[in-house]
């Protein structure tokens, strides 16, 4: 099933209000899905016997800066039996303060699991936390790791456990 | 003046670890709370398991990682795209050029140079990659079989590995990390001289590799140890995303060498082995090493075609030039890109997202094959032994520095 009528399909079942945008110079090409209703298009794309994506290759966040104030999370998706490969993209606002509540998008964990490990690292070095997830902690970090490492505006912290972090500016 | 780096020595440093997800007033009055590394040589390196046993049979497994994160992700955002490559190196440390010519392809394709590449260069990628293939099953087959008890293999394994990592050294200079393939080229074109060794060095692999059938796969103790040990079930790999020899022990024919027919190996003869239970059930801890066994034989007849083409119309010549296509400037297009290959363990990707702005990508994650195969150890260990915890974790042979990055 080729890039168009896999959209048609999705604006068949969605409606149009799903759809927030495509990018068919993406390699893979990619759709972007409202943030509400992602857990609810992969369970379609996953279930449908047309599209089958049954293996989820890889699951990316990205910070686009304070500037645009964004979020992402990109999923790749592939069909081992039709051979066809997908990207979805959703996009969240951003919190600048440290002190805001963290932004929230849905867990896909209950499709495919391997989104599990996936979605704590991008929870870990990007602070991006997903709702329903059964075991939200930091995989790469320690849990006692103070900011998000990934952000374009992370700030080191001075010390940790007593060791100067960022070596170069230390006054001992 | 002091030491800049210095360590405060508190005492109550020493009791903060990073916390377990289980606590002992939570468990059950039969269950016990064990402690397996970040210092243990069945690790493969810096992993530590927390494990909750009812005597000695395993109730639940949680990974702790991170004791080797490199941050390969920040730097790969901080540097050119061609810096970027000695990195690649040291994330799967024990198959350095299959990662390298994963991550050159993607900033090829990205660029739209691939098809300027000259077929030479592109076959000598390949048979670096695959010597480099043979070098890591090595590794993984003989500490696989150390793992369970047995210490000859690992040497015998380590002998042949050997000679291979001196046929890259002869070719870069290193043993393990090799900065090899440039993005649009080759470091130097092959040694005069290297066709020939590497002939000979097949011809003396040939009658080693049926050695290691017939000492490691066929021998009774080691099938009584991993056969039926670790079953996984096809849709469970599926659904976890596993790939590469795990997968294909578990009875799924999917190589993206073959699916996705990227370099030279659609011109290239080869089967892709899978597991059939010979042994037990299929997608046992057998499969995935008879896999990867006969992967060995796969790789083989490559790196012959590929020595055939390199010494008939592909022969080196004076004028041939492995950096004449590398790019003065590599800026890519504003666009995001998603690059897949199949490396030893698995699948290893790269997404990208250029702004087309600068010579830094603006994000680069790394899909990194053995971080998603390690998800899938609580699923398959839960109901075994203490012992069959042990022989799984080798099966899926995971290499700490592409699973931390």
């Amino acid at each position: 099933m080729c890039f168009e009528n896999i959209v048609t399909l999705l604006i068949d079942k969605f409606g149009e209000g799903m759809l927030e945008g495509t990018d068919k110079d993406a390699t893979p090409p990619i759709i972007q899905v409202a943030v509400k209703q992602i857990a609810a298009v992969c369970m379609e794309l996953y279930e449908n016997k047309q599209t089958y994506f049954d293996y989820l290759s890889c699951l990316t966040g990205i910070d686009n800066g304070p500037d645009a104030g964004t979020l992402e999370v990109v999923y790749h998706l592939y069909s081992i039996p039709y051979n066809v490969a997908l990207g979805l993209k959703v996009q969240v606002p951003r919190n600048n303060k440290a002190t805001d509540a963290l932004p929230q998008v849905p867990t896909v964990s209950h499709i495919w699991r391997t989104a599990d490990w996936h979605e704590r690292e991008a929870y870990d070095v990007l602070g991006i936390h997903f709702t329903g997830h059964p075991d939200m902690r930091r995989i790469l970090l320690p849990a006692d790791w103070e900011g998000h490492p990934l952000r374009k505006d992370d700030q080191l912290q001075q010390k940790y456990h007593g060791i100067h972090v960022d070596y170069n500016t230390t006054d001992n | 003046m002091a030491n800049p780096i210095q360590y405060q020595y508190e005492k109550e440093n020493l009791h903060r670890s990073e916390p377990n997800k289980y606590q002992p007033e939570h468990l059950k009055p039969e269950e016990m709370l064990i402690n397996i590394g970040p210092q243990h040589p069945s690790t493969h390196g810096v992993l530590r398991l927390e494990v909750v046993v009812d005597g000695e049979i395993v109730v639940d497994v949680v990974p702790h990682l991170g004791y080797l994160h490199r941050c390969f992700e920040k730097h790969a955002e901080s540097m050119p795209y061609n810096q970027t490559i000695p990195y690649i190196d040291r994330m799967d440390y024990l198959a350095a050029m299959n990662s390298e010519h994963a991550y050159v392809m993607g900033v090829e394709r990205m660029l739209g140079i691939e098809k300027d590449i000259p077929p030479r260069v592109e076959y000598i990628r390949v048979l670096v990659a695959e010597l480099n293939r043979l070098a890591s099953h090595f590794v993984s087959i003989g500490t696989y079989a150390m793992d369970i008890g047995a210490y000859t293999p690992f040497l015998w394994m380590m002998r042949d590995r050997e000679h291979i990592q001196r046929l890259l050294e002869w070719i870069c200079g290193a043993r393990m990390l090799y900065n090899y393939i440039w993005i649009g080229g080759l470091f130097y074109d092959l040694p005069v001289g290297f066709e020939e060794r590497c002939q000979e060095f097949i011809r003396y692999l040939k009658p080693k590799l049926i050695e290691l059938n017939q000492l490691v796969i066929e021998n009774k103790i080691f099938v009584e140890r991993t056969a039926n040990v670790g079953v996984l079930p096809l849709d469970l790999a599926i659904n976890y995303a596993i790939s590469g020899p795990m997968l294909r022990g578990s009875g799924l024919k999917l190589d993206f060498r073959k699916v996705d027919n990227y370099s030279v190996y659609p011109e290239l003869e080869f089967d892709i082995p899978v597991g059939e239970g010979l042994m037990g059930t299929t997608g046992d801890c057998w499969d995935r090493t008879y896999v990867r066994v006969q992967e060995c034989y796969e790789s083989v007849k490559i790196i012959e075609q590929c020595l055939e083409r390199l010494q008939s119309d592909l022969k080196r010549t004076r004028e041939f030039d492995p950096r004449a296509h590398v790019p003065k400037k590599i800026r890519p297009k504003k666009q995001d890109f998603y690059v897949r290959a199949e490396n030893p363990r698995g699948e290893l990707g790269f997404f990208f997202r250029a702004d087309g702005r600068s010579d830094i990508p603006f994000r680069c994650k790394a899909r990194s094959s053995c971080f998603v195969n390690l998800s899938v150890i609580a699923e398959i260990s839960k109901g075994g032994m203490v012992a069959d915890l042990i022989a799984i974790l080798g099966s899926i042979d995971i290499v700490l520095g592409e699973v931390d990055r």
